[in-house]
């Protein structure tokens, strides 16, 4: 392949005449202002014609109730197979209970490169992602649930919960037990970078609740000791995902700090012997949440079908499916025969310890928080 | 070719038409929406995110990196050109296609695969770090992903040109009793720096733009080696569409600025030869 004109690309011809110039300078005004009427137009025109659009599909779905449905579920990375699985156990139930069939398409990506796809226009009839924070956006950046979103159901809207542990090599070669030792040195740790992966954090909150809640713990202990653990990071790999590879894949680090399922998937299928799990005594509870699109549901009229999927996790069924990810189930029935596959840990909550996501976002994540000072090159 | 108002050939007003539209809805149209979005912010606002320091830090970083990548390959890929070009050997068709490897390839697929061999238990990196250099996880990494990037927008714009230029020239110049520094100073040099200067221009104007093979080998640590492309990524994450637009309108105007004083460089380069 030759590209005898790549170098004229960038070296455009003098302009010609001086009429050509004015009919380009003619046409380039109108291409901008048909851009700029055209960007107003849909701004003052989406919610009308939505509404239009939602009222026309709601009613076709009335006259042809058995007509297949079709749902999207946008979530987040790790949890594919759950949902491999989960969405053959509930279209079998929905086909059972209405005759209807229901086809569910996926969406796996980054917790915030997902909720971001929805806010632009990704139509999404449930989104079930890593933290409170990014469905909480899909409300204050795009008007598509509504406030209360976290309350519509049980148990904060997250039907399945989790926690932080870590991940040594085989043997545990440094010694490391709980959270206290990832500050000593010569530990490197791999965590991914809270600022850009959702999942991280968690981690970065459950090692910030570790130091405050030891004895004599303030603020100012967990800022000290937050910076030190990250001081130990060799590498911050963007997501969970990344982090994973750095540690199993290029061997790098002594210790990985990981959600508890993915961590139990690693021990157990991916690296059998090469990998121990260990449980340290206190972490946090993560509560990866789910909710149903208002406004895209209303839409495609498929709010009905939608809200029983997501309520359809909470079932015994559902919680089964969610255990045998090594999820944590909310179910007590469910959890207790799942008993043994769980670490006992100590769980806080981001409620209890950070008064909820938005303000652990305002406080630690974002520019200028207490991740970033971490950084910050003292003056 | 040089049309004048009344051109050859038919179709000018249509063809000028197209070309404005299609340029309008593809680049653009866009572009005004970043404008649009970062205005949302005050000019003090806008300030303070794209002088920050970690900003700063980031900016040095992807222009250096890529300017490094960029000068590397305008030496490397005119010696691969030169090689393609004038000799012929086995395997020299097997080589011409894997220059283009690196635009048929999924940007994280390179990423991952230049880590895997230069991270400290790689092929690569192994040995490198018994010596004390580190690749993988630094700056040295970062630019490494970008020159690999960069190969083919050098060979591929050199190439014709040199192709253009007949060996005779140069036994012309031994006959008339050039050196043979002379002959490549004075006869092959001045023909191939145009070509050169653009295929520089496109390699820097690529590397300055990645993401994906360079947050597999950079490790991503604020301050040392967060690109800025990356750091937009952050600002995304926390919904700061205001911020990270108001970086990319920075990287932009930069961009832009260089790649018209390139140009300039170039037409003055050629004005020269003639």
């Amino acid at each position: 392949m030759k590209h005898p004109s790549a170098q004229h690309l960038l070296a455009p011809e003098p302009f010609r005449t001086r009429r050509a110039f004015t009919g380009f300078a003619a046409r380039a005004a109108l291409v901008l202002l048909a851009v700029s009427t055209g960007l107003l137009g849909c701004k003052k025109g989406d919610p009308a014609s939505a509404a239009g659009e939602g009222s026309a599909v709601g009613s076709a779905g009335v006259a042809a109730v058995k007509a297949p449905v079709t749902l999207l579920n946008v979530s987040y990375d790790p949890t594919r197979e759950l949902y491999d699985d989960f969405n053959q156990v509930f279209a079998r139930y929905w086909q059972g209970k209405t005759g209807q069939s229901v086809k569910i398409n996926q969406s796996h990506g980054g917790s915030g490169k997902q909720a971001r796809a929805v806010i632009d226009g990704l139509e999404a009839d449930v989104v079930t992602l890593a933290l409170g924070y990014d469905v909480s956006a899909l409300h204050d950046k795009g008007q598509l649930i509504g406030a209360d979103w976290q309350t519509k159901l049980p148990s904060n809207s997250s039907p399945y919960t989790s926690t932080i542990v870590f991940v040594v090599r085989a043997g545990n070669p440094k010694h490391i037990k709980d959270w206290s030792d990832l500050v000593r040195d010569g530990v490197d740790v791999i965590t991914a970078n809270p600022k850009t992966g959702g999942g991280a954090r968690w981690n970065y909150l459950a090692a910030w609740g570790y130091a405050l809640k030891q004895p004599g713990g303030s603020e100012q202990q967990a800022r000290e000791f937050v910076s030190k653990l990250y001081k130990n990071v060799p590498v911050l790999d963007s997501g969970a995902r990344g982090s994973t590879t750095t540690f199993v894949e290029r061997g790098i680090g002594d210790v990985l700090i990981a959600w508890e399922n993915e961590a139990i998937l690693s021990v157990t299928d991916l690296g059998k012997g090469k990998f121990e799990l260990v449980a340290p005594s206190l972490s946090i509870l993560t509560e990866p949440p789910v909710a149903v699109v208002d406004k895209n549901v209303d839409k495609h009229g498929t709010r009905a079908v939608a809200e029983e999927y997501l309520k359809f996790l909470y079932t015994p069924e559902g919680q089964e499916v969610v255990a045998k990810h090594y999820y944590r189930p909310r179910d007590p029935q469910v959890l207790a025969k799942h008993k043994s596959a769980f670490a006992d840990i100590q769980l806080f909550t981001i409620d209890e310890l950070f008064g909820g996501w938005q303000k652990a976002q305002a406080t630690h994540f974002n520019d200028g928080g207490v991740f970033d000072q971490i950084y910050q090159p003292k003056k | 070719m040089r049309f004048k108002t009344r051109g050859v050939l038919p179709g000018f007003g249509l063809s000028l038409g197209y070309t404005l539209f299609y340029v309008g809805l593809l680049v653009l149209l866009p572009l005004s929406a970043m404008i649009i979005k970062s205005s949302s912010l005050g000019l003090h606002e806008f300030w303070a995110k794209v002088s920050d320091e970690r900003a700063l830090a980031a900016y040095r970083l992807s222009f250096g990196a890529a300017f490094v990548g960029s000068l590397l390959n305008a030496v490397f890929g005119v010696l691969v050109a030169w090689v393609l070009v004038r000799y012929r050997f086995f395997g020299r068709g097997i080589v011409d296609a894997l220059v283009d490897l690196p635009f048929a390839l999924p940007t994280a697929v390179a990423g991952i695969a230049l880590t895997t061999v230069y991270a400290e238990h790689g092929v690569l990196g192994e040995p490198l770090a018994k010596l004390g250099i580190k690749v993988a996880f630094t700056p040295l990494g970062i630019t490494l992903a970008l020159t690999f990037i960069g190969i083919p927008f050098v060979v591929r714009t050199v190439q014709p040109v040199l192709e253009e230029i007949d060996p005779d020239v140069e036994e012309a110049a031994a006959v008339l009793g050039a050196t043979r520094l002379q002959t490549f100073r004075r006869v092959i040099f001045p023909s191939l720096l145009p070509a050169t200067l653009t295929g520089f221009a496109l390699a820097f104007a690529r590397s300055l733009g990645e993401y994906g093979s360079v947050v597999f080998i950079s490790g991503n640590m604020p301050m040392r080696t967060e690109i800025t492309p990356l750091l937009i990524v952050t600002k995304l994450e926390q919904y700061d569409y205001a911020g990270a637009t108001a970086i990319a309108g920075v990287m932009l105007l930069a961009s832009f600025v260089m790649l018209l004083l390139v140009n300039l460089l170039e037409r003055w380069t050629r004005r020269a030869e003639a």
